[in-house]
């Protein structure tokens, strides 16, 4: 793969969340509103590029014994400094995100990447494939969290687009797109349009079950 | 200078498997992470504290607009916020706090002269130690209380939560209470931040004929008007509110100011 390639193909084709189903929860935590999807798109894929640049370089020394506890460490300190920077510098946004920034640490992506990837991997490349599944991350939160907040609220990044009936408009919000089980919706249906778009990414059980017929035969 | 880096290029020469690479490796990087989160935490202390004290004052501001006619009588009395007094907590008479400058409750608590330690049996609020001196905040008009307000801290379930309590002139009927700062679980603990929550406190007594400590956070259907409802899922969260205003309620606590308070007046 070209060094271009490493950070388009986790965009669409390899997509981190639609196809390699990582990071599910926090996608589903911080998407009500544009702002915080936003906030945590730049946040993860910042963790991800620092923490896959840190770890291939250190790749010819890290122990395989110790190497996942050493790839937390790394991962957990980026992630403390950047929750840090978040609280003294955008103080509002740290308290919606509450506690997932501080969870970036447990996303399995950020771990799985820097273990799938960022071990075999010269810097460069660890670097952009982090970028890559980062912008990839970040394409469907914004997604999903411009249609959560959009149809739940009429509004979007704050600024009220549509009036709502309360306010004596049209818009009749959607109250569900605010919780959490809307977001699993979204993300079917995001899927779902993938692989009809790629159907290479299908993925098809290894066994069917026989019908009671095919077992007595 | 080769000589003197050749111990290190040796050391990550040693082959992955070697024991002391190990060993090393997890020293050097448990060190190099320790240093940059430590760093960062230290540089940016001040920042994130200016922004906690922000949002503490607009959270007492934001109580302050909840308390029906508050602003009108501020606005009559030609004052926009509340008066800030200190007060000596064993005595109970105001005071002006050593050095003159702004009072450090941190500080304070670090100082064995200007705070005491609590023995367990005392400490229900579970804070170990209390400062000597406390800010109270109130309104006046013409010499008379209009309004006071405490500010109270202890331990929830895995947090300090720091909340202020606003009582009318008669001191003994809650007006208001306001969350100032609390890190409890999103969900649970944290659902103490709610208005409609609350709303459950103004109009509550804190003490009864008596004149004993009753207010109360309870399981299920607050009855007297010494009762508090708990949130379900936080009883930890909910028993430390109520044995956080106890506590500052109390004799340890701002109890003998409020004493001095009713008999003397300002």
């Amino acid at each position: 793969m070209s060094l271009r390639q490493h950070m388009i193909s986790p965009l669409i084709g390899n997509n981190p969340i639609t196809l390699q189903i990582l990071g599910i929860c926090s996608a589903l935590a911080v998407t009500t509103t544009l702002s915080t999807a936003l906030t945590m798109s730049v946040a993860l894929t910042v963790v991800l590029v620092l923490s896959g640049g840190v770890i291939s370089l250190l790749r010819h020394h890290i122990p395989p014994s110790i190497r996942l506890i050493i790839q937390i460490t790394i991962v957990a300190s980026i992630v403390i400094v950047i929750d840090q920077l978040l609280q003294a510098f955008m103080f509002d946004m740290s308290k919606r995100l509450s506690i997932f920034v501080g969870l970036i640490v447990t996303n399995c992506l950020v771990l799985g990447r820097a273990e799938a990837f960022a071990m075999r991997n010269p810097v460069a490349p660890s670097v952009l494939d982090g970028l890559g599944n980062g912008l990839g991350y970040s394409l469907i939160l914004i997604g999903v969290g411009t249609v959560r907040e959009f149809f739940g609220t009429g509004a979007l990044m704050g600024v009220q687009l549509v009036t709502t009936v309360a306010d004596g408009g049209w818009f009749q919000p959607l109250g569900l797109m605010q919780l959490a089980p809307s977001a699993f919706f979204i993300l079917g249906l995001v899927v779902w349009l993938v692989r009809v778009w790629r159907p290479e990414q299908r993925e098809y059980p290894e066994f069917r079950l026989g019908s009671g017929e095919d077992g007595r035969r | 200078m080769a000589d003197l880096f050749a111990p290190v290029r040796g050391f990550f020469a040693r082959s992955n498997d070697d024991r002391i690479k190990i060993i090393g490796m997890a020293v050097l990087v448990a060190f190099v992470s320790a240093s940059a989160v430590s760093l960062t935490a230290v540089m940016l202390k001040p920042y994130q504290e200016a922004n906690r004290a922000a949002e503490r004052q607009a959270r007492l501001d934001a109580m302050l607009d909840t308390l029906p006619g508050m602003r009108d009588l501020m606005l009559e009395s030609g004052v926009d916020t509340l008066e800030t007094r200190m007060v000596n907590l064993d005595d109970g008479s105001f005071t002006a706090p050593a050095g003159g400058g702004e009072f450090d409750l941190d500080a304070a608590l670090q100082d064995p002269d200007a705070s005491i330690a609590l023995t367990p049996e005392t400490d229900i609020a579970g804070i170990k130690r209390r400062a000597d001196l406390s800010p109270v905040y109130l309104l006046q008009k013409d010499g008379e209380l209009m309004l006071i307000v405490l500010p109270v801290y202890g331990a929830g379930y895995q947090s300090t939560l720091r909340a202020a309590l606003a009582l009318e002139a008669d001191l003994a009927t809650i007006a208001a209470l306001a969350i100032v700062e609390q890190g409890d679980t999103p969900g649970f603990g944290a659902r103490i931040e709610e208005p409609e929550w609350l709303a459950q406190w103004p109009g509550k007594r804190i003490a009864d004929e008596s004149g004993a400590i009753g207010i109360e956070v309870v399981r299920g259907g607050a009855s007297t008007p010494y009762e508090v409802d708990g949130i379900s899922g936080a009883t930890k969260t909910s028993d430390g509110i109520g044995n956080m205003l106890k506590f500052w309620l109390g004799e340890n606590g701002f109890g003998p100011f409020l004493e001095r308070l009713a008999r003397e007046g300002l």
